[in-house]
């Protein structure tokens, strides 16, 4: 069972019931659960829209598109059948926020996707969890069916005539790029999680081709609290332009790792050094990897930045999914490279040709770079792949494969030459494994 | 959709909105560069050619995807767009095996052209590729794994064109691949294999050599094939077909068929027949010199001037002695029309007597006759094209399975449904495949298409869905003949009809009169001007009474009442079921490829070059005129034209009269009363040469040129004569609409004499069992299982 | 309901599938969870599995594997009976994550994806699962075991070793 960890400059509000038993329905509404989609049925989308937009809520899976603006692009009438999705794919490595999320408060994301649900017109909503979270499913689905035990979901939900909803519950079954929103979908409807052509957007053709909603967990988990408290006062608890709080995931070479909620802009520094008390066993700081294994790293010097998807930007890097790894001084960047890219190539989905190809070769060679056998050309085609695959694929998912090794070649380009001259810090252990290859027809 | 307006490179375009920016361009003569793109087939956006850059998007933008919009301004080449391209290509090649000196794509390769043109030959990896063995997944369908980029087009062809679903995708990233639906663990041997229709529509669609044809592979380059344009010999729905032929020992041998010249109205199609059934001109047992019936029984090869003078004279002395009657004439289903025409004016003119006819598939007879003189709603001729099932809002499918019996129909149909979703509906006494794309579907009993059309009559779902469609085409299979038939095009008053029989030139038999009691066109034996040109210009007095049909005359002969049987390119024998003892008195001189049951028992036996080895036209089931253009040769067979002629020359017949051929104003010599003298339609010969002067062609100066007849068939088959040359020389198909006029007049009471072929994907009546292909394939397909199939239900 | 004669999965992952079909705007979405309990039951993807669950969703075998090879928890192959994943990824990589993978194999005397003799491990090499603030971690059939260092890692799998371990379903 994963440790709740705490700090007094958190800021809790989805995680104001981890630890206290919320996954029980009766505690859950104790601590004011299913009130604010009661709320919600009273005062309407048009209100619901509004409080979200004036949260300042910006996405918590990554993008940072702003949650309100996202559920106002659903048309009104549609004649498709709407839907709520809610991404629990979390596959972003460095990132574990959902997990504790599932963990602590379901209720929570149920209630957020019904809201959603209200928002839109929606009357079904799927909670779409990675196949490794199956005992998190287990507690989602208990959940889900202790509310329709309850009669908060199913028709007439709390007794309103009219007002129906259903939930139903999905797993994965390991696959990183089915956390992309249309592949998600892809997924959701049986198939290979390949993504989709866009245009059209999910907001008017998304699941079953009907316009559909999608967030991350985290995102919808906090819409319940929005209306509870306004909307204006959750964004007073964040930056300018990020309202609110966010869930980090603070992991590697840190004294207390753990899934901290710190208000957005909080200092990256005192997030490493305050929160999660400093560099472990006192050693001196490298570098971070600031919001999941997809944004570039951050050197030592720079670290000097707001939590906040605006800040980050600023500072050539992005928030992602709030995952900080910290690398401490011990870390051979090159391995670290290739750890990296060797995931990326392992999560393709190989529909498009750089990205599928790219990662490959980027791999390929950095692998025999850190076996010894790499040359100072190496260097130059790393970075020259990465560039050409920037902004080439077809999903984000070539660019988040490119935009770490960009950084990590152009930052710590001298690293990666000392290394040629023996300079290394050698790992034994990282191996090319083949990983996942079925034997299938074809397939050899 | 209105017009808008773009800039393209500079130039100002105009296309419809909604169109895609790569059909946009392609139009306006820009070319944009693109794998994974295929017109018609769903957009996957994958490989990343088609980049262009499009003012004020952030990133470059992928032409297949985007649709033109109003003052979009768009770059398609610049240093940015080659590097993405160039980049993408040098991701490509890192893994390709570079094979292409023994590549059968080298040549033809659409990676190749790209390479050339961005300049992405420098590798700088020190990797090893990824190697992985060739495989064959049925005879006539080969992969090569490191050769394919992923394009998906071959998945997509068989999903969505074909309909069949036989290809995926799996695995995933670097490790992806097309995959079969028969899993090594399933098959047989332990391989991965393909069950499917094996038309080998994938490996038309790769743009690589990824995946290779069974029966070209390895075998030549592409630049040392000569191309030659030219109509399947298979069914009746007339594909167009590229032949790849090179030359040996005994002439040229086709090596490759395929559909790369997309002119015809087949489109990218072509079944599995066409692509890979020509074979069976390759085929050992193939006859290549004359034999002749000896005294002691046996057939032995003797010189063409012996086998011919013998065949020639002996007909013109049982003709002299026991009558014109006597003598029957059998025609063929895979002749070209000019064969055809020529045959029937021969068996008229030449023997004197209506006793020929040919094994019919449909009843082209009361299609004519039911069909003529009615117009659609706007005055149109109701017979329906094979474009028209690729077009029209709404098809009524009744009867016959196009899905194996007339492979391109069911691919318009298919086409039709996808693209423009046309309303399709299908009544049939099965469950056909075609069902699937169904708006509606009425069951119908066996033998019970005439209380189907009954109920058309009534007000059910069925028959109201259908009549209140406008422009109705109905696709009619061969089921329904007759009085049946006849009934339907009534109850149907406005709707277009056509007809589905079953070989390359069945409508062109009928059309040409190959047919006892019309004559071509559909024209009465009395009365009509033609009848009165061919008697004037026979030897003998043409009856005006119809002659015997094809089983009548093997009445007659049992009767001992046949003196002589000329059987062209037929084999009645085994088709009929006729026993062989039928034939013991008469003389018999049948002109085939092969020693067919019925060539058996031939006295002379002439070896026939097939529709691949000469000229002239076919008419498909629909009365769509193509041109039949020589691709192969075989020494020592002639085409049957010139056997016709040769034979009425040795039966002392003045060939002239037979056919027009010289240059000049009655030109050699042709003085025959064959209505040249008469005004305007002087002279079948100077008409000819006036149109080929004028064309800048050379004159035909010989009698076996079929182009001479072509001229007669333009001047006396109605619907023939609005043919327009150019278009068929050029390759183009043109619909006839055959019965301009009311002269039918067919004997009610009249005999079935249809039957319907009941030929599948992998049989073509007697070619089928000299084809080695087709064996194997049908050998494989029996050895997969069949549930792998997207099937009907 | 589609139910299927003579099921080749236990009655409850049978009933399980009955429902799995039913619940969704278009039956094909079950097809991931079904490919995942099937493999819960069997220990693997067979190709008779394969068979039903495309009969129970009226697909074609070819969707199933192009699908159910897309997927990299699905395999068509049995292994011990209990999985032991490893992560190396990046936070596991920063607290150990090799470290510990390389002790499975030696106290294992297998690598990745291989069995033990007796059919009781197998060991995989995995990518991030998604708890990387408790590195570094591992998951032993669903179950996850984290914070680990080698002498934790010995106990874990002594614990299945001797039938101590959760086996999370
Ligand atoms: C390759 C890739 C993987 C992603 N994985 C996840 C994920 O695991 N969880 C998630 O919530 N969003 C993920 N996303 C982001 C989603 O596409 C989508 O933007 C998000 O679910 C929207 O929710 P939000 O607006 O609440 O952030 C991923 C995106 C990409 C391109
Ligand atoms: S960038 Fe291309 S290959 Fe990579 S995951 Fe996205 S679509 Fe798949
Ligand atoms: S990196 Fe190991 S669990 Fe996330």
């Amino acid at each position: 069972m994963p440790t709740l960890v705490s700090h007094p400059d958190e800021v809790k509000v989805v995680s104001r019931r981890f630890g206290m038993g919320a996954t029980d329905i009766d505690k859950y509404i104790e601590l004011d659960g299913y009130k604010a989609v009661q709320k919600a049925i009273e005062n309407g989308p048009e209100w619901i829209v509004n409080e979200m937009k004036a949260s300042g809520l910006r996405g918590r899976g990554g993008a940072g598109f702003p949650t309100g603006m996202k559920w106002s692009f659903v048309p009104k009438v549609s004649e498709k059948p709407k839907y709520v999705l809610v991404n629990g794919d979390e596959s972003e490595p460095g990132t574990c926020k959902d997990h504790v999320l599932f963990l602590h408060d379901p209720h929570s994301v149920i209630e957020g996707t019904m809201i959603a649900g209200l928002a839109i017109g929606s009357k079904v909503g799927f909670i779409y969890l990675r196949g490794e979270y199956r005992y998190l499913l287990k507690i989602v689905e208990k959940a889900v069916a202790d509310a329709y035990a309850k009669g908060y979901l199913g028709k007439n939900i709390f007794g309103k005539e009219g007002v129906d909803f259903d939930i139903i519950t999905q797993t994965g079954a390991g696959a990183y790029e089915v956390g992309e929103e249309s592949a998600l979908m892809e997924s959701l409807e049986g198939k290979r999680g390949v993504p989709r052509i866009k245009p059209p957007f999910p907001a008017v053709v998304g699941l079953y081709g009907g316009p559909t909603v999608i967030n991350n967990a985290e995102t919808i988990a906090n819409a319940p609290h929005i209306l509870l408290m306004g909307g204006e006062a959750y964004a007073k608890l964040g930056s300018e332009r990020n309202g609110g709080t966010r869930l980090f995931g603070i992991s590697g070479h840190v004294e207390r790792p753990g899934v901290y909620e710190l208000p957005m802009g909080y200092s990256m520094r005192d997030a490493i050094y305050k929160v999660a008390g400093g560099i472990k066993d006192g050693k001196k700081l490298k570098a971070v990897v600031p919001g999941g294994s997809s944004c570039p790293v951050l050197k030592a010097d720079e670290i000097d930045v707001g939590l906040d998807f605006d800040q980050m930007a600023k500072a050539g890097t992005m928030l992602g999914s709030g995952g900080i790894v910290v690398l401490d001084e011990s870390v051979s960047i090159v391995e670290f490279a290739l750890r990296t890219i060797r995931f990326y190539q392992h999560e393709s989905c190989g529909w498009c040709i750089p990205c599928r190809e790219g990662t490959d070769w980027i791999k390929k060679t950095l692998t025999r770079f850190h076996a010894g056998g790499g040359n100072k050309k190496d260097i130059d085609n790393i970075q020259y792949l990465a560039e050409n695959m920037m902004g080439r694929t077809f999903c984000p998912l070539g660019d988040a494969a490119a935009m770490p090794t960009l950084g990590f070649v152009k930052k710590f380009r001298s690293e990666f030459e000392e290394y040629l001259e023996g300079k290394r810090v050698e790992h034994p252990l990282i191996q090319i494994t083949p990983i996942g290859e079925p034997a299938l027809a074809g397939a050899h | 959709m209105p017009d808008v307006n773009f800039i393209v490179d500079g130039k100002k375009l105009t296309a419809p909105a909604g169109t895609l920016l790569i059909d946009a361009c392609k139009s306006a003569g820009i070319e944009i560069p693109a794998f994974c793109y295929y017109p018609g087939l769903s957009l996957q956006a994958a490989c990343r050619m088609c980049v262009v850059r499009i003012e004020k998007a952030p990133k470059l933008g992928t032409a297949c995807t985007t649709t033109v919009a109003e003052g979009m301004n768009v770059t398609t080449e610049s240093p940015e767009i080659a590097q993405a391209r160039k980049a993408t290509l040098q991701l490509l090649l890192g893994n390709h095996p570079l094979d292409c000196p023994v590549c059968d794509a080298g040549g033809e390769c659409e990676l190749q052209d790209m390479t050339f043109k961005y300049g992405a030959a420098d590798s700088f990896y020190a990797e090893p590729k990824n190697h992985r063995e060739e495989q064959k997944w049925s005879p006539v369908v080969y992969f090569d794994r490191p050769r394919c980029i992923l394009c998906y087009r071959c998945v997509r062809m068989c999903g969505e064109g074909m309909d069949i679903f036989a290809l995926g995708v799996q695995n995933r990233g670097s490790s992806s691949i097309i995959a079969p639906n028969v899993a090594p663990s399933e098959s047989p041997d332990h391989m991965a294999a393909l069950d499917c229709e094996q038309c080998g529509m994938c490996i038309d669609a790769c743009p690589v050599g990824a995946l290779t044809s069974g029966t070209y592979r390895y075998k030549t380059r592409p630049w040392e094939m000569n191309h030659v344009a030219t109509v399947c010999t298979h069914c009746g729905d007339g594909c167009k077909t590229t032949l790849g032929v090179r030359s040996v020992n005994e002439g040229s041998e086709i090596v490759r068929g395929d559909n790369r010249d997309k002119s015809g109205m087949n489109g990218d199609f072509l079944c599995n027949k066409g692509r890979y059934a020509f074979d069976f001109a390759n085929n050992i047992e193939r006859l290549s010199s004359p034999l002749v019936r000896q005294s002691d029984g046996k057939l032995k090869p003797v010189s063409w001037e012996e086998a011919l003078t013998f065949a020639g004279k002996k007909l013109r002395e049982l003709r002299d002695a026991k009558g014109a009657n006597s003598i029957g004439v059998i025609g063929s289903n895979r002749t070209t029309n000019e064969e055809s025409y020529l045959l029937q004016k021969f068996a008229r003119t030449v023997i004197g007597t209506n006793n020929i006819d040919h094994h019919r598939t449909a009843d082209f007879v009361t299609l004519a006759t039911a069909l003529q003189g009615t117009t659609t709603a706007d005055g149109k001729p109701r017979f329906a094209s094979q474009r028209c099932v690729e077009k029209s809002p709404a098809i009524l499918l009744i009867g016959g399975d196009p899905t194996n019996e007339a492979p391109l129909t069911a691919w318009n149909i298919r086409t039709n449904v996808r693209l423009n979703k046309a309303r399709l509906y299908v009544a049939n006494h099965q469950d056909i495949k075609l069902k699937r794309q169904a708006k509606a579907f009425a069951p119908v009993a066996e033998f019970g298409y005439a209380a189907f059309i009954d109920s058309l009559a009534s007000a059910n779902d069925f028959s109201t869905a259908v009549k209140a469609e406008e422009k109705l085409v109905v696709v009619v299979g061969n089921e329904l003949r007759g009085g049946e038939l006849a009934k339907l095009i009534a109850a149907l008053p406005h709707a277009k009809f056509a007809l589905l029989a079953d070989y390359a030139n069945s409508r062109g038999a009928s059309d040409m009169g190959v047919l006892p009691d019309v004559l071509p066109g559909y024209q009465s034996l009395k009365g009509s001007t033609l009848a009165s040109e061919y008697g004037a210009a026979g030897q003998s007095q043409v009856a005006d009474a119809p002659g015997l049909d094809l089983l009548g005359m093997f009445d007659a002969a049992s009767a001992g009442h046949l003196s002589a049987l000329y059987v062209v390119g037929s084999n009645p024998i085994k088709r009929f079921g006729i026993d062989a003892s039928a034939l013991k008195n008469t003389f018999v001189i049948v002109q085939d490829m092969f020693l067919t049951e019925t060539a058996v028992l031939a006295d002379v036996v002439f070896p026939a070059a097939n529709l691949y080895e000469k000229a002239g036209s076919v008419t498909n089931s629909y009365g769509d005129l193509q041109l039949v253009a020589k691709a192969a040769d075989k020494a020592g067979v002639r085409s049957d034209f010139e056997l016709i002629v040769r034979l009425a020359d040795k039966f002392g017949h003045d060939v002239k009269t037979l056919v027009p051929f010289g240059k000049g104003l009655r030109a050699a010599g042709m003085s025959g009363d064959m209505g040249q003298t008469r005004g305007a339609q002087s002279g079948e010969a100077d008409r000819h040469s006036v149109w080929l002067t004028a064309n800048n062609l050379e004159p035909k100066l010989s009698p076996f040129d079929p182009f001479a007849i072509l001229d007669e068939i333009q001047r006396v088959v109605p619907g023939y004569d609005k043919l327009l040359r150019l278009q068929l020389l050029s390759g183009n198909d043109q619909h006839i609409a055959p019965a301009a006029s009311g002269l039918v007049q067919i004997q009610t009471g009249r005999k079935d004499l249809v039957l319907p072929a009941a030929d599948t994907l992998f049989t073509s009546g007697s070619l089928t069992r000299f084809s080695p292909m087709l064996q194997d394939v049908q050998r494989h397909q029996a050895s997969e299982h069949t549930d792998h199939l997207a099937s009907a239900d | 309901m589609s139910t299927i004669p003579n099921s080749i999965f236990t009655p409850a992952t049978a009933a399980r599938f009955d429902k799995l079909a039913t619940i969704y705007p278009v039956k094909r979405s079950a097809l991931v969870p079904m490919l995942l309990y099937a493999q819960d039951d069997l220990g693997y993807v067979s190709d008779a599995a394969i068979s039903e669950i495309a009969k129970r969703l009226d697909l074609l075998e070819l969707d199933v594997r192009n699908v159910l090879s897309y997927y990299s928890m699905l395999r068509t192959a049995p292994v011990g009976k209990y999985n032991v994943q490893v992560c190396t990824n990046i936070s596991c990589m920063l607290r150990g994550g090799f470290e510990l993978l390389d002790h499975c194999k030696k106290t294992l005397h297998i690598g990745h994806k291989e069995t033990t003799a007796d059919g009781m491990f197998s060991l995989e090499e995995v990518e991030c699962i998604g708890a990387c603030c408790w590195a570094p971690a591992v998951q032993v059939n669903y179950d996850f075991h984290e914070d680990l260092t080698p002498a934790k890692m010995d106990a874990v799998l002594a614990d299945y070793r001797e039938g101590r371990g959760k086996d999370v379903k």
